[in-house]
């Protein structure tokens, strides 16, 4: 009898857990490895994902957000700012953003704004200013700090490398969404994570990581790793290539 | 047509590289100069990384001078003599450029310092030479000979110093004192600009030492195809920045640009060779002056260090 309880009491509390059970994500690339070849000028992957419910899901009264933010490599990057000294302007104060991605892509299917409030975009690091900002209230208190992170993604975003795709998501049946990513040339060789959360009324539902990589292929990545393990040759290879087109130009054009 | 570079990580159009390194070339060629102080700024200014643009353009200015010194040796416009005590003044120079260059970047201030001499030197050394130019191009207006006449006996006084030295090929019997602190004070801007320094050889000897300009030409050239072999190596080893791709896309426009440079400085008088070299450095020295003293509209700049690769 006792044993019956148990086994009823367990199958109850699995029931109420299943109510509150919330979606799961189900996220793919089209690839995860871009090769880089002597004619790459950069490529375009594809994130493709499922909202997945089951009978227990409860019904939302708000429709379903996706964001999918991509960071690249990271690096140490440095912002300097210009002001003036006299008549000359240069750099004076300058700050240090280390371990901070070189590249940053953000999509969403509508604006971040009419997702969320920016209270919540900022604490669950939302959008291209919020992605990388480390944790504290500290960091608000600073105007300096937010200052120099507004420009660093201004800055990354002329140069392409920082991008936000505000209808970049598009869902294409009620569950299931897809969202190109674009990676210009510049973008640095090395491994990408992607990470895509789902909100509903402005609450994560769920998340999911998935990750591609740069890499150099063929003859790219011959001379490229030759110029790190034999640096020595590769220097002197490419004096002796020089001092040959050159004597070779003098050769060809001589008329005297 | 685009390729993908290496090194510098990034796709550039072949086209463009060869008729941006045919014109400096071109001039290269015309004047006896590296065309590093003009090549460097552009590469930089096309994306690609500081270092990989400095190294790379040493390989090219190698090359390109290669040609050049070659002309020059068959014409017996070459000192070789001279050439040698440059390039061992060159090498004790590049020494302490290297050093000061490294002392600069610890203190954060290395950009500033290089933007700074590249105005005075060049707005300097281009303001004086465009003043000498144009009085001499007055003096042939008003009927008169181009400059004065050197009388017999009348050296400067730096010339007479201790160790004096016999130049055939120039026509020089000169102190090697002054010739070798000039391959100093070269070597240590190139190493801190990274560019060869014939820009500031070429007048130099000119100048302070009287050398006919053909021979100065050739020596100078030779003088920077030792520095810069020196330099592609060093850069090779030490920080793996020269791109081998991009330097042969440079070296093919660089040589045959340089061909034509060469040939064209045979038709020009020694007048507008002045002039011309004079305003081509001036408007260089401008150029960066407009980056000192203007505004800037973006005051914000996001460096990757180097080290960081």
């Amino acid at each position: 009898m006792r044993w019956l309880i148990a086994t009823l009491a367990a199958v109850l509390v699995g029931l109420t857990a299943g109510a509150v059970r919330a979606e799961t994500l189900i996220a793919a690339m089209s690839s995860h490895q871009i090769q880089i070849t002597s004619n790459y000028t950069g490529s375009q992957l594809t994130v493709f994902g499922l909202v997945e419910r089951d009978g227990r899901t409860v019904a939302r009264g708000d429709p379903y957000d996706i964001i999918v933010t991509v960071r690249g490599p990271r690096r140490m990057l440095l912002v300097r700012e210009k002001e003036r000294l006299g008549p000359i302007w240069i750099n004076r104060t300058q700050r240090r953003f280390a371990d901070n991605p070189v590249f940053l892509h953000v999509a969403t299917n509508r604006p971040i704004a009419e997702m969320m409030s920016n209270e919540t975009a900022r604490r669950d690091r939302i959008g291209l200013v919020n992605a990388e900002r480390p944790s504290g209230d500290w960091v608000d208190l600073d105007p300096g700090a937010r200052r120099f992170r507004e420009s660093l993604v201004r800055i990354m975003q002329g140069k392409g490398l920082y991008d936000y795709e505000e209808r970049g998501v598009t869902f294409l049946s009620s569950a299931m969404f897809s969202s190109p990513v674009d990676i210009p040339a510049t973008a640095p060789t090395g491994s990408y994570t992607v990470d895509i959360v789902l909100y509903s009324g402005g609450v994560p539902l769920a998340r999911q990581q998935t990750n591609f990589e740069v890499i150099k292929t063929g003859i790219e990545q011959r001379l490229a790793s030759g110029a790190y393990d034999w640096a020595v040759l590769y220097g002197l290879a490419t004096i002796l290539l020089a001092l040959f087109l050159g004597w070779g130009a003098s050769v060809i054009f001589r008329r005297d | 047509m685009q390729i993908y570079l290496p090194i510098a990580e990034l796709p550039i159009s072949v086209l463009m590289v060869l008729g941006l390194s045919g014109a400096v070339g071109f001039i290269s060629g015309l004047f006896g100069v590296g065309g590093g102080f003009l090549l460097t700024p552009l590469l930089i200014f096309l994306d690609i990384p500081p270092a990989v643009a400095v190294a790379t353009v040493a390989a090219q200015v190698a090359g390109s001078s290669m040609t050049g010194v070659l002309t020059y040796l068959r014409r017996k416009a070459l000192d070789l003599k001279l050439g040698g005590v440059l390039v061992s003044g060159g090498i004790v120079g590049t020494v302490l450029g290297v050093l000061f260059f490294n002392t600069m970047k610890r203190l954060g201030q290395l950009e500033l310092v290089i933007t700074l001499s590249y105005v005075t030197l060049f707005s300097i050394i281009g303001g004086l030479m465009l003043y000498d130019a144009l009085r001499a191009m007055l003096r042939v207006r008003a009927g008169k000979p181009a400059r004065l006449k050197r009388r017999g006996g009348m050296h400067p006084w730096w010339m007479g110093l201790p160790f004096r030295v016999r130049f055939y090929r120039s026509g020089l019997y000169c102190s090697v004192v002054p010739i070798a602190l000039l391959a100093v004070i070269i070597g240590f801007i190139g190493a801190v600009l990274g560019v060869g320094g014939g820009f500031i050889l070429v007048p130099g000897l000119i100048y302070f030492f009287r050398i006919p300009p053909a021979v100065v030409v050739g020596t100078s050239l030779f003088q920077i195809l030792v520095t810069m072999t020196g330099a592609t190596l060093l850069h090779a080893v030490t920080n793996q920045s020269v791109d081998i791709v991009l330097a042969v896309l440079l070296l093919l426009g660089g040589v045959i640009g340089a061909q034509f440079g060469g040939r064209a400085a045979r038709n020009l008088n020694v007048e507008s060779f002045r002039l011309l070299l004079a305003l081509l450095i001036l408007s260089v020295g401008l150029r960066f002056a407009i980056e000192l003293f203007i505004p800037p509209s973006e005051p914000f700049s996001v460096v990757v260090p180097e080290s960081a690769r």
